[in-house]
């Protein structure tokens, strides 16, 4: 991956998702592909925020419930959610949005540190937030999103 | 990285391992010309290669090495010193070897000290042995100079010129002269350093042209995609099993067959000798025996066994830090050996071979044998157990605290083992795989431990289950049986407070609802007694898997759990189904956590144990009662019902006894004239059906059901009987269930009637998978056949050559080592074999396997599955016997 996305001069990229009202940006090299998650099977006993695995042409993919995963309330109507995939240290995960929204080129000049008084859960995960004419985007930081407890990643 | 850099780093680390294993084995055998060339060759084609690629500290290092060899090539004596010199050396280069691998760069340093070390003793050897090499010089020697000082390993020009002279002459061909021609000075015994060992290598280079070096990560890819075709095959033949008439199945069925081929050639790409995880080993052992002062002989057997370089890879450690344990704890010192008297030199023996689908180690040593009562007072100490628990345990079962985490009986703690990480960081690594490691050990003869692994990780039969809704994939491996349970009748499961367990032929079995464990199922327990059991073997320990439906079962690709999911110790890894879907793998290992260990009462783990070793030859045994006091007893699996009837339902007619049982007229026939069907309270019934035909045999009383090796010992003239064994200590007759049936329907096997005197026909049941040997036993026998079952070719010849002749042969196409096709040459090449009729049984059954089945002189070819078919073949075949008769 030769982009650097938090290169201070360069523009980045950005899928941006809805969750829960709430636009977040991925990094679009992050993204592999976007996909409705269709036939999952819950993996028992696994943390809530798992969603489960489903069969994405012959990969295994895990889904996780983003809005599990930002403290968020469940949907209440499963049927129309959007997974985003993203590869980390070759496995494949699918996070569970509520929908896709579009590409964005953001720079330098609208970028933000995390506001202090953030929810702490989300401010965990997220990188920056950049603000767009209408609305304010959080930037996601995908490794501390797939690092979903200390415990279970020393297993 | 540079490829060249790569491939050499390659190479050059696997010549290492072998120079390792060979100097030891030279160390013991100092005037094996043989090995010593081979040694000499590997490093002097290292130093070369090294002075190549520019890399001036390994080439150093190699070339003071082989000097020493090259002295040791010319006379000198080989001292224990040397070879350990060389030894340090050869770890020295894997050292600089390992950060070159990660720096690309070879690392500051010098090696002075081994250097001299070595030059030292290849100099005190000069001096022993002094050759004269100036006395051959013809010739003027014109004295030449060079622009730089020599390096080591390089040779001055006067030394080149010399050589050149000495080397034989290519008198044909006008070489040029001097300097130039060094290359060819090589055949001469001086090494000269400045090309790599080019021509040395020459002749070689036909056999390595067989094969070729792949990068794991494409073989990994390539295993990857052949999953992913396996599994889209898997879905497809799904889909086409749904339409009745389609135009697609014939080629389906073809890219069925080929998939499995590719699959079958695949995974034989991963398999490596299990020899390549016991390289290491010699060297070890070696450096062992110094450290601790014991002498310690290490034998290998069966390093060519094959198994998954993944499988082989994960065993690598414990198999190095069990052999550090024999060496340690289980050999003793001469001293100790010698009052025992034992000889000095202890013995590790490691074995390796297939069993199965398993491939089994063993790692034997002649030493004292585990300290029952140092691990009984350490398991104390440790809160393992209380002392009247241990009083009860049997000793293989106090011996498995070894494994428990953090016991350790080393009453001093050495640097070799003894750390406290040991076996349970064994049994870990071995439990990962799907293993297990078993331990036997007896006090001052010494112990066995044997690990049973898994052949391959990849793909596996699995047994798909539903429970909670959701459906999982248990390992058939682990799956002993299936038990369906029902409220309200005699198999339901019962409770010891809130414990559900389960009476199993007069023994009780732990249960574990999986819906529950796994908190799926949150419904009441009245309402979850109706069901299924997976009765499930994990080591010793077996338990029952309650569950809601079981489906079938289906070859699995076992795809490896994120990591997010691993802590999960209920799932080993999950997979996708023919229909798409992905199902989670359960652990049996998991699961018998969850059940906890103290639910196997130790009776029944020890005498588990006890079995193990002899399990295959055992046979379930229906003991009963019949005209006489003595016992009687028919193989279990023959039986398939019992029944207590009450006497007045038994109708006379036309002279024979009958039942209206199951909508149907059953006969009954009496096992020896002395049984009297009773008139009045209940008549003790064994039920034997085959298809539609049912019929029974009367006895005066089921005693029990035993397991027991069922070796005939005293044949009988009598009819019925097969003869006299001893079971449970007692004489016992074996009744010939083959007899009977035709009593009851005439023609119920036409074959083995027409066998008037009573001469059954000998069969040979040759079949790799204890399953389909127990599952076509039973059906051979009812056919008429006496049926000797065995598990592989090799036993098969050996019954055959020790003078046993069979009238016919079934055999399994697929087994390891030696398959079907080669076991029916071998057959037909001896002269006890080479008239028998032999018949395939395979999983396969494209035209392409039946035509080269009927080229390899079977008689005739059935599908594994199909029963009625086998039967027919055998009629047919027994039909051409008769007339040849």
């Amino acid at each position: 991956m030769t982009m650097n996305d938090d290169a201070p001069e360069n523009e980045t990229e950005y899928v941006t998702v809805l969750i829960g009202q709430q636009l977040f940006g991925l990094p679009i090299e992050r993204v592999h592909d976007v996909f409705m998650p269709g036939n999952l099977t819950p993996v028992p006993l696994a943390s809530p925020e798992i969603a489960g695995v489903l069969n994405l042409r012959g990969r295994i993919v895990t889904a996780i419930d983003m809005r599990r995963r930002l403290g968020l309330p469940d949907r209440e109507d499963k049927s129309e959610a959007m997974a985003v995939g993203i590869d980390c240290d070759g496995e494949s995960y699918g996070l569970v949005i509520d929908s896709v929204g579009e590409v964005l080129r953001l720079g330098e000049q609208t970028r933000e540190p995390v506001p202090v008084n953030l929810d702490e859960r989300l401010a965990r995960v997220a990188n920056c937030v950049h603000r767009l004419e209408h609305e304010l985007l959080v930037v996601l930081d995908i490794a501390r999103l797939l690092d979903l407890r200390p415990s279970a990643k020393a297993a | 990285m540079d490829d060249l850099l790569r491939e050499f780093l390659t190479e050059t680390n696997e010549s290492l391992d072998v120079v390792n294993v060979e100097l030891v084995r030279f160390e013991q055998d100092p005037n094996n010309a043989k090995i010593l060339d081979n040694v000499f060759r590997l490093v002097h084609t290292i130093k070369g290669t090294c002075g190549f690629l520019g890399l001036p500290r390994l080439a150093t290092l190699a070339h003071a090495a082989e000097t020493l060899m090259g002295k040791f090539r010319d006379g000198m004596t080989v001292t224990g010193e040397a070879v350990t010199v060389i030894l340090a050396t050869i770890d020295r280069i894997k050292e600089i070897l390992d950060v070159l691998e990660q720096s690309h760069r070879e690392p500051e340093g010098a090696d002075s000290d081994l250097i001299e070390a070595l030059d030292r003793m290849a100099v005190q050897s000069a001096a022993a042995a002094n050759p004269q090499p100036s006395a051959h010089t013809v010739g003027t020697l014109i004295p030449q100079t060079l622009e730089r000082p020599l390096q080591t390993g390089e040779v001055s020009l006067d030394e080149l010129e010399r050589a050149f002279r000495e080397a034989p002459g290519p008198e044909a061909h006008g070489r040029p002269a001097a300097p130039a021609a060094a290359s060819p000075a090589r055949s001469a015994a001086i090494a000269p350093a400045k090309e790599p060992a080019k021509d040395e290598d020459k002749p070689e280079t036909k056999v390595a042209s067989q094969s070729i070096r792949v990068n794991l990560d494409t073989l990994e890819k390539l295993m990857t995609m052949v999953s992913e075709l396996v599994l889209t095959r898997n879905q497809l033949l799904e889909m086409a099993r749904r339409q009745t008439d389609s135009e697609f199945k014939g080629p389906l069925q073809r890219l069925s067959n080929v998939t499995a081929e590719l699959q079958e050639s695949v995974m034989k790409t991963r398999m490596q000798p299990v020899g390549n995880a016991w390289q290491k080993l010699p060297r070890v052992v070696r450096d062992l025996s110094a450290e601790l002062g014991k002498q310690i002989e290490l034998e290998m057997h069966g390093a060519e066994t094959e198994l998954d370089r993944q499988v082989l890879d994960k065993i690598k450690d414990p198999l190095t830090h069990m052999v550090r344990n024999s060496a340690d704890h289980g050999l003793e010192t001469p001293q100790e050996r010698l009052d025992a008297g034992k000889p000095e030199k202890g013995t590790i023996r490691l074995s390796a071979y297939h069993e199965g689908g398993h491939i089994i180690i063993e790692i034997a040593d002649d030493g004292r044998g585990l300290d029952t009562q140092k691990i009984k007072a350490n398991a104390i100490a440790k809160g393992l157990a209380t002392q009247s628990e241990l009083d009860k345990m049997p000793e293989a079962q106090i011996h498995r605290y070894i494994f428990a985490p953090g016991f350790s009986t080393a009453a001093k703690v050495t640097s070799v083992s003894g750390r406290g990480v040991g076996m349970d960081v064994v049994l870990n690594n071995i439990d990962q795989i799907g293993g297990s490691v078993d331990v036997k050990s007896i006090a001052g003869e010494g112990s066995i431990f044997t690990i049973k692994i898994p052949l391959t990780l990849a793909i596996i039969s699995a047994l798909i289950i539903e429970a909670g809704g959701e459906r999982f994939a248990v390992p058939q491996l682990a799956v002993i049986e299936l038990v369906r349970v029902k409220n309200n009748t005699e198999q339901r499961i019962e409770y010891i407070k809130d414990t559900p367990v389960l009476r199993l032929r007069n023994k009780l079995l732990p249960l574990v609802h999986l819906g529950r464990l796994l908190s799926l199922d949150s419904r009441t327990e009245k309402s979850v007694e109706s069901g299924f059991i997976v009765v499930t073997q994990v080591g010793s320990r077996v338990f029952g898997i309650v569950v809601d439906g079981v489906f079938h079962t289906e070859e699995i690709v076992v795809k490896p759990m994120a990591t997010k999911l691993r802590h999960i110790a209920a799932f080993s890894g999950n997979t996708i189904l023919g229909d798409g879907s992905v199902i989670m793998i359960l652990d049996p290992n998991g699961i018998a956590e969850a059940v906890g260990s103290n639910t196997t009462s130790a009776a029944l783990a020890s005498e588990q144990a006890a079995d193990a070793a002899q399990n295959e030859a055992r046979t379930s045994l229906l003991l009963f009662r019949a005209g006489s006091p003595q016992p009687k007893a028919v193989p279990l699996s023959l039986v398939t019902r019992l029944e207590e009837v009450e006497a007045r339902k038994i109708e006379l007619s036309n002279g024979r006894h009958l039942l209206q049982y199951r909508g149907q007229l059953m006969p009954l026939i009496r096992v020896n004239d002395a049984v009297r069907i009773r008139e009045d309270g209940t008549q003790s019934l064994l039920v034997f059906s085959d298809g539609m035909r049912c019929m029974a045999l009367a006895v005066d009383e089921i005693v029990d059901i035993v397991e027991d090796r069922l070796s005939i010992e005293i044949p009988s003239e009598q009819p019925g009987i097969l003869g006299s064994a001893v079971i449970k200590n007692e004489a016992t007759e074996i009744i010939d269930v083959g007899f009977f049936l035709p009593q009851a329907f005439a023609d119920w096997f036409r074959g083995g009637e027409k066998n008037a005197a009573g001469a059954r026909r000998s069969l040979l049941f040759v079949e790799d998978s204890a399953f389909f040997r127990n599952m076509l036993t039973p059906v051979l026998r009812a056919a008429g056949y006496d049926v000797t079952a065995l598990g592989g070719g090799e036993e098969a010849l050996a019954l055959l050559k020790a003078g046993k002749r069979f009238d016919i042969v079934v055999s399994d196409l697929e087994m390891p080592t030696m398959d079907g096709f080669a076991l029916a040459q071998a057959i037909h090449g001896h002269k006890n074999g080479a008239d028998t009729p032999i018949i395939a049984l395979s999983s396969m059954t494209s035209p392409e396997v039946i035509a080269r089945v009927r080229q390899a002189g079977f008689h005739d070819f059935v599908a594994k599955f199909d029963r009625q078919g086998l039967v027919a073949a055998l009629k047919e075949q027994s039909a051409e016997l008769n007339q040849a008769a």
